[in-house]
């Protein structure tokens, strides 16, 4: 009934964790709702505050994927350039890494007896 | 009916082969009956898998034999050696055969309307069907010169949908003609290490090559063939570069199934090395060499991932990716096979991680490739940098898309979570370093597809996509049966690892069940 997922090292039950959550969730919308009651809608308290900066417009205000994890990427550059590098689009590398990996395993199997 | 059910194995692969070749005759009557028939046929062959499915795990390996007075006749009197051509389905080989039956009928389905734009839909409905049959035959298959032939027929239906939208556009054409040329290089080399085995022992069934083979310098070299190319069909890194490529320019419901077709060969992977060699071979290295393209595989397809502006590149990176766990856990297994209190202690979880990420990986993988479907069909692009606020008209697919990305990233309580948490819990006893390498990938997804919300879903409604609305429903039951697949297994891991995953397992290791089936002493 529980749905007990055993792993070797312990379980797992998907119930249980729903059953914790709903819990969990249930004691935070009752702590929310004793809190602060004097929000009002439609007033300056829906605008959002960019520390005294004017709103940019809807729609340039949308930040587009190639500006997130633009710090990530940039710290790990090094890691990135080879990578992106071997990556040629080109079908001579492909068939060439093939021929590469099988000689190597051909030469493990081939040594490890 | 039993006289029927007698005939499932054949059917499955039959049914939809004729479809095939009816398509274009149907289309020639009614255009809007190409699809249809393609789905009803697909409808049956499911419904088929699905009671062989209860057969093989209440009953025990079926055998289909070609040509013989009765189709589980392996052996004709006077005969130590198969020679007819036969299927051998036993748990694992039901377990992939589900896998694609779900993929191809939903595949279908979504084509109804994602594919209503395009011209020649009798050959796009017929080479679905022809790969689907490639796909049942490579799982269903005892012999492995008949694997060559559907794994050559699975390969050059492919490369005709990867190329279908390529007619006036170059980049489909282009990845299409790539997996032309990586998929000639497999199936040389398969046929090549087909010809060792025949050579050798005169024979092609599985089984009976399992029961005689001597692992000597020849058996090597076949090996040595097999793996990598089945690893490089796979996605496996450093040989996935074809991947995205195929991927990306494939139509989406395409793309879902070629995801379930690179399984196959990962399949095939785990058969040759299990069910064929098992422990005659060096199962430390083999299994490391396993081990070794997992950890690639999660670790560059991942952070490759994370670099990608096109929705469809980004979740073929993922895919490579995800498929690194399903090598990890498997090469885990390979790796202590000939250690009994390693395997019982472990291996055999961390093989039963590995194998339940397959089937949860079709499932999540597929509802992703399909909600990048949805947004391409009413945005026109898949640029993320391009897309935004899609959440205010598309909500369905939001939600969808939600529930895929949180599978993926194996948050609680999806199924991706319950074949990621058997896979670190098993490899953290085999080294912990592995284990945290793949915690680590799973962060680095869940960033990821944190991105593709953010960018394609959230923020304010943009200008350019006032008129996007939701997607057709055929494309929404596609999705939404998808979604309730994940779901239920996310819920309840334990009935499919019992039911399914576990004798999946005990098929791969239990060699000589897999040969006795076809040469008796069961």
């Amino acid at each position: 009934m529980l749905g007990l997922l055993e792993t070797g090292s312990g379980f797992w039950s998907a119930i249980i964790w729903v059953v914790v959550v709903l819990v969990i969730s249930s004691i935070v919308i009752y702590i929310r709702n004793k809190g602060e009651e004097s929000y009002k809608k439609n007033t300056e308290q829906d605008k959002p505050f960019i520390s005294g900066n004017p709103e940019l417009s809807k729609e340039g205000s949308h930040i587009a994927a190639s500006h997130i994890y633009w710090g990530f990427t940039e710290a790990l550059k090094d890691y990135y350039n080879p990578l992106v590098k071997i990556h040629t689009g080109n079908i001579n590398d492909y068939s060439g890494w093939i021929i590469i990996i099988t000689i190597i395993i051909l030469i493990l199997v081939g040594v490890s007896g | 009916m039993n006289n029927l059910l007698n005939h499932a194995p054949i059917l499955i692969v039959a049914i939809p082969l004729l479809a095939a070749f009816l398509i274009p005759i149907v289309g020639k009557v009614n255009k809007k009956a190409e699809g249809i028939t393609t789905t009803f046929a697909l409808g049956i062959s499911l419904a088929l898998t699905i009671i062989l499915a209860i057969k093989i795990l209440s009953v025990g390996p079926q055998v289909y034999v070609f040509g013989a007075k009765s189709p589980s006749l392996t052996l004709p009197s006077g005969l130590k050696f198969p020679i007819r051509i036969m299927f051998e389905v036993d748990a694992m080989g039901i377990f992939m055969g589900l896998i694609t039956a779900i993929v191809s009928f939903l595949g279908a389905i979504y084509s109804l309307t994602f594919m209503g734009k395009y011209d020649g839909l009798d050959k796009y409905y017929s080479l679905l069907l022809l790969l689907t049959v490639g796909m049942f035959g490579m799982e269903f298959t005892g012999d492995i010169f008949n694997f060559f032939v559907f794994l050559e027929i699975a390969s050059i239906a492919s490369v005709a949908l990867i190329s279908f939208r390529g007619t006036d556009l170059g980049e489909p054409a282009e990845a299409g003609f790539k997996y032309m040329v990586v998929s000639s290089i497999s199936a040389l080399m398969v046929l090549f290490a087909v010809g060792i085995f025949y050579g050798q022992y005169d024979l092609l069934n599985f089984a009976a090559i399992a029961s005689v083979i001597k692992y000597s310098q020849l058996d090597k070299i076949a090996l040595g063939l097999l793996v990598p190319v089945l690893a490089m069909k796979a996605g496996a890194v450093p040989m996935h570069m074809w991947t995205p490529d195929a991927y990306s320019e494939a139509p989406a419901p395409i793309t879902m199934i070629l995801v379930a077709a690179s399984q196959a060969s990962l399949y095939a992977l785990f058969r040759v090395t299990f069910s064929l060699y098992n422990i005659s071979l060096s199962t430390l290295t083999v299994g490391w060499v396993i081990i070794i393209f997992g950890l690639l595989s999660m670790f560059i397809g991942v952070t490759m991932a994370i670099i990608q502006k096109d929705i469809k590149r980004l979740m073929a990176y993922h895919a490579i990716s995800q498929t690194g766990y399903m090598l990890l856990g498997v090469g885990v297994g390979l790796a202590v096979l000939a250690n009994p209190a390693a395997l019982q202690k472990y291996g055999i979880t961390a093989m039963e991680g590995g194998i339940f990420h397959i089937m949860n990986h079709a499932m999540y993988k597929g509802l992703l490739f399909l909600t990048a479907g949805a947004l391409f069909y009413r945005t026109g692009t898949r640029d993320l940098n391009k897309m935004g606020g899609l959440a205010h008209s598309m909500k369905y697919t939001t939600i969808f898309f939600i529930i895929g990305a949180a599978a993926i990233a194996g948050l609680p309580p999806f199924n991706g979570f319950a074949s990621k948490l058997l896979i670190y819990e098993s490899v953290y006893r085999f080294n912990p370093l592995l284990s945290i390498i793949a915690m680590v990938v799973s962060i680095l997804t869940l960033a990821s597809f944190v991105k593709v919300f953010h960018s394609a879903f959230l923020g304010p409604k943009l200008p350019q996509f006032k008129e996007a609305k939701e997607v057709p429903r055929s494309m929404i039951f596609a999705m939404a049966a998808l979604s309730c697949i994940i779901i239920f297994f996310g819920l309840f891991p334990n009935l499919i690892v019992k039911n399914l995953v576990h004798p999946a397992v005990m098929s791969l290791i239990e060699q000589f069940k897999y040969t006795g089936t076809v040469l008796g002493g069961m």
